[in-house]
């Protein structure tokens, strides 16, 4: 597959393009600045370079980076969703009161908040295909709807002492050099295998890529695009609903205000991971490599006891200079 | 397709008048916030009483356009840049970066409005250079543009307060400060004088020049706009600043009322709020033709709907909840797609 696209990308003219693939730029580009950044990192402090922040780097994001992989696919589509981190905080609550307060198994309440994030991506993709609403607005709606429910639900933080979160809290990989890796950041890169395979080896992923292409040709091409649409919102929604579980697993707790302002976060992730906002172009691998962009500046404050707003700072700007190195890169 | 333009066709023929008031872009939103008020008009008396104390105006609908002050303000500047086909998320946190600075300057300095006015200015200058900057000369799209400046502005915001709220005291109490948030003016609150000079001045700018017509230009179509002679980079760049300088307005608003400069609360979501208040007004987000009076209309409809839940005692974090119903409500009513299909079950009952 990857070579019918570069074969393609030749046959457009693109004469330059022999050597390295245009598409490739903004991947190698972040790949290059994460080696140099945790290299730069490990060379100014001392134990940086271990297992253990490597492990910090998954375990600490992990919620973020199975959002992060929902958003890939719906920036990839064209699309886009704010609605992540109010669904994240909306589940958490949502699990630690079902089964703080009403003493439910956490198996079911796993399910019901799966249901319920997946049936609001549905909805939000349907009433942004069926009825061609912009996706930024309704997903905003959802932003809006998902956090009143969450403070709805309980409008303060509920500790989760379960035996199922005991026992799953005492999981953990070793990974060499005494870290271990728990069960969210598992989630995470399991995850991650699958939507590697699904981008790039099945119908969907190529419909999504596609649609993200050119929506009207993917239209005239005869492909679902309705379908394709909807699914990849519906898939984002189950996908966040299961970051808020995660993140349940992470802190042992949940709280109605978890995870505001992920939403842009997933997305600053994406972005810098190589993605193009306007869809079409990208890859989950790069993703990943964002993901670790962002949780490795965060661990650069933590370790020079910087402020964590110059955090924020850094990565408005690397989200800046990735967005004007598409444009430069993508000029036709 | 072809069949709804038929049908609008008809209906144009049949009752040209009816079709001109069913048209206008500001009826349904006045339509609705009667509604709403004759709903509390029945339900909450209370909401219509209005005090007298101090020589001053008190009672629901006071605070109505009090609260609302900054979504009006807000609503201003995100009609214009909603109009050249835009939208500008940086709204909230240029808000809170205009809070954080007009704090700092009245503790840490002596120089009072006289140092603050200027400063917030600036900024509101350079928050909208940057983003009209990338919008109009590196052509990316404006969520994107508008979205690096929402997520580094609040860090800068927090930067320069310390990561702190900074409380003005009242060792740093100025009275012109306070004056915006808390004053009043011919017994009404100064934020409502604030509101409608501003509200006024801007219907002037763009509706007796040809300001106005140039950015429904540019929004309508670009390419024609810059081969008939229109600056369309320059007026781009001109709405992201008076966006800007808007938005630093009612961070100031903000900031005066709770005395103090919470850089993680202030103006959070009020992009989103400016932009309903704008879509509800009747502007259509794709640009073209815009309503001042629309979104001043749509921005005290959803304010009163927050006070009325408000008086119902619904918790202010559970409000987003209706609010999002009802916006999605008038996005599907503005729907091409969905009125078609509501045209025709209706068309279906009446042959029926």
């Amino acid at each position: 597959m990857s070579g019918n696209e570069s074969n393609a990308n030749q046959g457009s003219g693109n004469t330059r393009g022999s050597l390295l693939p245009k598409k490739w730029i903004p991947l190698l580009v972040t790949a290059v600045v994460f080696v140099l950044l945790f290299a730069s990192a490990s060379m100014r402090f001392e134990g940086f370079a271990s297992m253990y922040v490597v492990a910090d780097l998954f375990s600490e994001n992990a919620f973020l980076g199975i959002t992060a992989i929902g958003m890939t696919f719906v920036i990839l589509s064209g699309g886009i969703d704010l609605s992540v981190g109010s669904v994240i905080g909306f589940t958490s609550i949502l699990v630690a009161s079902l089964i703080t307060d009403y003493g439910m198994s956490p198996w079911i309440v796993w399910a019901i908040a799966l249901t319920l994030g997946t049936t609001l991506g549905a909805a939000m993709g349907t009433l942004i295909h069926v009825y061609r609403l912009p996706a930024f607005l309704v997903t905003l709606g959802g932003l809006f709807f998902a956090r009143g429910m969450a403070f709805h639900v309980k409008p303060e933080a509920v500790q989760i002492d379960h035996p199922v979160y005991d026992r799953l809290g005492d999981v953990a990989i070793p990974i060499g050099g005494g870290a271990e890796l728990g069960i969210p950041p598992l989630i995470f890169l399991s995850l991650f295998v699958i939507a590697l395979v699904v981008a790039h080896y099945t119908r969907f992923g190529r419909n999504v890529y596609a649609i993200g292409g050119d929506e009207e040709s993917a239209v005239l091409m005869g492909l679902p695009v309705g379908k394709t649409k909807i699914l990849v919102y519906t898939v984002n929604g189950f996908l966040s609903a299961l970051a808020g579980i995660t993140m349940t697993l992470y802190m042992d707790s949940g709280n109605p205000i978890n995870a505001t302002a992920l939403e842009l976060d997933a997305i600053a992730v994406v972005v810098i991971g190589g993605t193009l906002l306007t869809g079409g172009v990208g890859y989950v691998a790069g993703t990943l490599l964002g993901l670790l962009i962002y949780a490795t500046i965060y661990q650069v404050t933590f370790f020079a006891s910087l402020r964590s707003s110059l955090a924020t700072i850094a990565i408005g700007m690397l989200l800046l200079g990735f967005i004007v190195l598409q444009k430069v890169v993508h000029r036709d | 397709m072809t069949e709804s333009n038929q049908n609008a066709e008809v209906n144009r023929t049949s009752s040209n008048a009816f079709g001109k008031v069913m048209g206008s872009r500001i009826l349904w939103p006045l339509v609705s916030l009667v509604v709403v008020l004759v709903f509390n008009a029945i339900f909450i008396p209370s909401f219509f009483t209005i005090e007298v104390r101090d020589g001053a105006f008190y009672g629901s609908l006071i605070d109505v356009v009090n609260r609302g002050s900054i979504g009006i303000i807000l609503a201003l500047g995100m009609t214009l840049v909603i109009a050249t086909g835009g939208v500008d998320l940086s709204v909230g946190s240029v808000m809170a970066i205009s809070g954080a600075v007009a704090a700092l300057i009245l503790t840490e300095t002596d120089l009072g409005m006289w140092g603050l006015l200027p400063s917030v200015l600036l900024v509101a200058l350079l928050a909208g250079l940057m983003n009209g900057v990338l919008v109009a000369y590196l052509q990316i799209q404006p969520i994107i543009a508008t979205l690096i400046l929402m997520v580094s502005g609040r860090g800068i915001a927090k930067f320069i307060t310390g990561e702190k709220i900074i409380t003005i005291g009242d060792e740093s109490h100025n009275y012109y400060f306070d004056f915006i948030g808390k004053g009043h003016l011919f017994g009404l609150p100064f934020t409502v004088t604030l509101f409608a000079v501003l509200f006024l001045l801007t219907c002037l700018l763009v509706r007796a020049t040809s300001l106005g017509l140039f950015i429904e230009s540019v929004g309508a179509n670009e390419t024609a706009s810059r081969a008939s002679g229109i600056a369309d980079r320059r007026i781009k760049i001109a709405v992201y600043i008076f966006a800007a300088f808007c938005a630093v307005i009612a961070g100031l608003i903000d900031c005066s009322n709770i005395n103090a400069a919470d850089t993680m609360n202030a103006g959070v979501f009020t992009e989103l709020d400016a932009i309903f208040a704008v879509v509800v007004g009747g502007t259509s987000l794709t640009g073209g033709r815009f309503s001042l009076t629309g979104s001043l209309i749509g921005a005290i409809l959803l304010q009163t709907l927050m006070t009325t839940l408000y008086t119902y005692g619904v918790p202010s974090d559970v409000a987003p909840v209706p609010k999002s119903l009802v916006i999605i409500a008038v996005c599907l009513l503005q729907s091409p797609v969905f009125r078609s299909k509501a045209r025709r079950l209706v068309g279906r009952g009446a042959t029926a």
